[in-house]
């Protein structure tokens, strides 16, 4: 296949399958809670929904918030062509490293807690409060999990790291396997799911993520509801290629991309299996035992690194 | 430019002009607005020479070694070297002061009648001289001088707004403070002379081998206090954050901006250039006092309500994460990896040159804000983003380059100390590895920390409603205060989507030093759009992120707006709010904003939280009338360092005044003892 072709595949991959995955989740969790329902495709559905409404925009709201929408799904697909998802062949050397790939994120995270805070509403600003409390003690984990996987790799370019491939394995199972998990409590947090934020409610007093875009509607909340969806992908993609780098696409040919996009598709699926389960099974944690979450994650890849032989 | 201007020339036409400026103005001083107009145009002057002095320096690769006159003073000679090193910062310090200076000559406007502009005039410009005489003196002596004149007349900036008590007072705390570090650095001076009888740099770095390896340690740890304490590592700073607020908004800047960066300055031409050779403890010991600034840096920031505090609390952070890179580039250098240490020194050098840039920016759009508002406390601000949106944006571009978001210019900076720190990481063994995992750990928390201080100091000063009278009537600044913020905003732009180069740049000045002569280079930017490290190690380009972000956010905007129902109707209306009524009372508040993180580190910031209660009925306490919560941090450093060392202090001059009787005789006495034993140690 062409390489122009393929990276408009690697492009589109991540906004075409974010509404999936949602879709997944809420399947799952659905279904373990005895209910049947709606269809894996009904956040498609939501998001057409959306974009055909006509929208209300608070007047206490400046160029922040009306631009923010459109600034955090840019920095979503910046991000999704610069991580690893279906190939090991392609090579990003300009925005594929690691440290770019978590400040390009915190660009959205950033624009997003502002526009909480721009429409001067109470539950706006603590949304913003609790997303940048989460968020930066996540910034340890987050760093240091990619840091551990790009020690054993030897280079901090994620496509680099994806390509030299079968990780999990001999001496440096250990370090991985802690770096894992580190990275998973990671991912949970930065993607507002349990236990530290609820998706599926508005108006709790816990609420985060969802408190910052409360007075977004029409096209922009569609904008905001899809971005998040994005960043989940972002963040298993990067869980399922960097620790388990198995069914990469090897070459440019045909054959070899459907399979690898097939078993991506699959192993993103998997994830989400694996986060409604945890949903189901638990309950959110009080807000300040939160942090105590999030060092551990730090601690598990501090000592991931110190397993690691120089 | 250097076929007509040789070196000493210039230099001395920089001099002049200051000079002139400075001495002109304080004779204009009964005509305000004539002594502004001389200082800023002469200052304006002086700093573009400066930067043309600074580049040619540094492209052409001259050095220049020159003496102005013959010293009656044997170990005094004003003379004078200019390298690399001190032509970079001979370009930051002049780059700084041509946007603080335009930027001046309509902030000073609301001084008029109030204070004397030409006094004002007077030390600013003597202010900026000093500054670059330090970073370009060959001599000790000299330098302890040129070092003097900056700090005193820095002392009379931040008492210039004398009316204030609190200004005063921090003048007072800021005067102590560098004189004890000024202390240290002529105690570092005087082991320096006594091994190699002089006062000259050059004949310092020649003579070092006479040193013993003790004196080398103890020289180290007074030079690493005295300019410590100019830079503001904690727990020496404790003048930073009630000095650089005290001052006008544009001496902040330059304060903030460039003038800590002299200790930086001095540490490594002394570290790395003097007294190289170093051992291994110096670098580790540098790393753990820069994750400590860092980490407590921002951790401060964010308990402050007092924009122009915050801002001075983020200069400790930066400043330590300055020390990542150059504590890293000692410690390579001890353990003979000198490509590395390149990379830390080249790491530390262009965090140096953008801190300037951002953080004058801030301090620049602070001040606007203060200047409409009349206040410093962001719990009045609010709104202020519709009526004043340029300083708005300014502000957001300084607040983005500093929270290190791509592709501004604070990001690239952090990106390599990230990479000196990882590598340090991947081929250290045992402690000195693990002070690297930690020195990233706090880098990484101090990354996310920061960004969260600046969504508070953003949203509670731009966004929202406004909070008191004053914030709803402020207006957009004047002409000569947007446009000496609008440069600073280009520059960080500039040097963020030419970061490939400019790093590249730096890496020559860094390589001038003698240690890394012929080190090799570990910095690949081939095509000067393209940073990168080692061998398709890592690699990061600002133009394709710049690129990127602009297509990507154009894309979306384009398909949003006009792929789907074009009709749209968008309405105005009010913030939904549970259906009372919206008052500025119920926005969050920068402390509330903070709350949570406080909560969670409330062991290290110990907060401290104080109701009073006012009832209607004293006697029966049922029905209060009104309630008060102070929330305030506890000055950690004054309970547990300064107290006690005080203390410590007074009983020691307690115990003198045992001998002091008052008695003429007995001084007699004294006097008589002190000769006797002077004699007998001579003879």
């Amino acid at each position: 296949m062409n390489m122009t072709l393929i990276w408009i595949v690697q492009l589109l991959c991540v906004p075409a399958l974010s509404p999936l995955c949602i879709g997944v989740i809420k399947k799952i969790k659905a279904k373990l809670q005895n209910r049947v329902g709606a269809s894996i495709v009904q956040p498609y559905r939501d998001l057409w929904k959306l974009l055909h409404k006509d929208e209300i925009v608070s007047r206490d709201a400046s160029w922040i918030f009306k631009a923010a929408p459109f600034i955090i799904y840019a920095v979503t697909l910046v991000a999704g062509a610069s991580i690893p998802l279906f190939a090991s062949f392609l090579k990003n050397p300009f925005t594929g490293d690691l440290i770019t790939v978590v400040y390009t994120l915190a660009i959205g995270t950033f624009f997003l807690a502002l526009a909480g805070m721009d429409t001067g509403s109470p539950f706006g600003g603590f949304g913003s409060s609790r997303e940048m409390t989460v968020s930066a003690l996540a910034e340890g984990g987050l760093v240091f999990s990619l840091f551990t996987v790009a020690l054993v790799s030897n280079s901090t370019n994620l496509f680099a790291i994806c390509a030299t491939g079968q990780l999990l394995q001999g001496q440096s199972f250990l370090p991985m396997a802690l770096a894992f998990s580190g990275f998973f409590i990671v991912l949970l947090a930065e993607n507002a799911r349990f236990p530290f934020d609820n998706p599926a409610t508005h108006l709790e007093l816990t609420m985060i993520h969802e408190a910052m875009i409360l007075e977004y509607s029409g096209k922009r909340l569609a904008l905001m509801e899809w971005a998040s969806a994005n960043k989940l992908v972002i963040f298993s993609a990067l869980t399922a290629n960097l620790f388990f780098p198995w069914g990469l696409a090897g070459n440019t040919g045909l054959f070899s991309i459907a399979t690898g996009l097939a078993i991506f598709i699959l192993k993103i699926v998997f994830f989400c299996g694996v986060i409604a389960l945890l949903e189901s099974g638990m309950a959110k944690l009080r807000f300040f035992r939160l942090p105590d979450l999030l060092i551990i994650a730090f601690i598990f890849n501090v000592i991931a690194i110190g397993l690691i032989k120089p | 430019m250097i076929t007509l201007f040789t070196i000493p020339t210039t230099f001395t036409l920089l001099l002049s002009l200051f000079s002139a400026g400075a001495i002109g103005s304080l004779c204009l001083f009964n005509h305000d607005e004539l002594a502004n107009r001389w200082s800023g145009i002469f200052s304006i002057a002086g700093s573009a020479l400066g930067i043309i002095l600074g580049i040619a320096v540094m492209a052409t690769g001259h050095t220049g070694s020159f003496v102005f006159g013959a010293s009656s003073f044997p170990l005094l000679s004003l003379s004078f070297h200019l390298d690399q090193l001190s032509a970079f910062f001979i370009f930051t310090i002049s780059i700084i002061a041509l946007f603080c200076s335009i930027y001046g000559l309509g902030y000073v406007r609301h001084y008029y009648g109030k204070y004397s502009i030409g006094a004002l005039g007077f030390f600013y410009n003597l202010f900026i001289l000093a500054m670059l005489l330090v970073v370009s003196s060959a001599n000790g002596l000299l330098f302890i001088i040129v070092w003097e004149i900056m700090s005193v007349s820095s002392y009379f900036l931040v008492v210039y707004d004398r009316q204030d008590k609190r200004n005063v007072k921090a003048g007072l705390l800021y005067l102590i403070m560098t004189h004890v570090g000024t202390a240290f650095i002529v105690l570092s001076f005087l082991l320096l002379y006594k091994y190699t009888s002089s006062f000259d740099f050059a004949t310092i770095k020649a003579g070092m081998a006479l040193i013993p390896s003790f004196v080398k340690n103890a020289i180290f740890i007074l030079a690493l206090i005295g300019f410590g304490t100019k830079a503001g590592i904690i727990p020496l700073h404790i003048w930073l954050p009630s000095a650089h607020p005290a001052a006008p908004s544009h001496v902040s800047a330059l304060m903030s901006g460039v003038m800590i960066k002299t200790g930086i300055y001095m540490m490594i031409r002394m570290f790395l250039g003097l007294l190289s050779p170093v051992p291994l403890w110096w670098g580790l010991t540098v790393l753990v006092l820069g994750s400590v600034s860092a980490l407590l840096g921002v951790l401060y920031a964010l308990t402050e309500h007092d924009i122009k505090r915050l801002l001075a609390y983020h200069s400790i952070e930066n400043i330590g994460i300055i020390l990542l890179g150059l504590g890293s580039a000692l410690t390579f250098s001890a353990l003979n990896l000198p490509s590395l240490a390149l990379l830390g020194l080249v790491a530390a050098l262009f965090h140096t040159l953008n801190h300037a840039t951002f953080k004058s920016l801030l301090f620049l759009s602070a001040g606007s804000v203060i200047h409409q508002t009349r206040t410093r406390n962001m719990e009045d601000y609010g709104g202020l983003i519709k009526t004043m949106p340029q300083t708005a944006f300014f502000f957001l571009i300084g607040a983005m380059a500093i929270s290190a978001l791509p592709p501004l210019n604070g990001f690239f900076s952090e990106w390599l100390t990230f990479q000196t720190l990882f590598h340090g990481m991947a081929s250290l063994n045992y402690w000195t590895k693990w002070i690297f995992v930690l020195s990233a750990g706090s880098l990484a928390f101090t990354g996310g920390l920061a960004l969260a201080c600046f969504v508070k100091a953003f949203g509670a000063v731009f966004l929202a409603r406004p909070r008191s009278d004053s914030a709803s009537r402020a207006k957009e600044s004047g002409l000569s205060l947007r446009i000496g913020m609008g440069a600073l905003a280009m520059v960080i732009l500039y040097l963020g989507l030419f970061s490939g180069m400019v790093v590249s740049f730096l890496e020559r000045i860094a390589g001038d030093l003698g240690v890394f002569r012929d080190a090799p280079s570990l910095i690949a930017s081939t095509d000067h759009s393209q940073l990168g490290i080692g061998l398709n190690f890592a690699s990061v380009s600002a133009p394709v992120l710049a690129i990127g972000f602009i297509l990507a956010v154009g894309a979306v905007w384009l398909a949003i707006k006009y792929g789907v129902y074009r009709k749209q109707n968008v309405r105005v209306g009010v913030t939904w709010d549970c259906g009372t009524n919206l008052t500025p009372r119920m926005e969050i508040t920068a402390t509330g904003f903070s709350r949570s993180i406080i909560t969670i580190f409330k062991g290290i910031l110990r907060p401290s939280l104080q109701h009073d209660i006012e009832y209607h009925d004293a006697e029966s306490r049922y029905l209060p009338k009104s309630r008060t919560v102070t929330l305030g941090v506890r000055d950690v450093y004054q309970t547990y360092f300064y107290r006690p060392l005080q203390r410590l202090a007074n009983d020691a001059f307690q115990r003198t005044t045992n001998i002091q009787s008052g008695n003429l005789n007995a001084y007699i006495l004294y006097i008589l003892i002190a000769l006797i034993i002077g004699l007998y140690w001579v003879l």
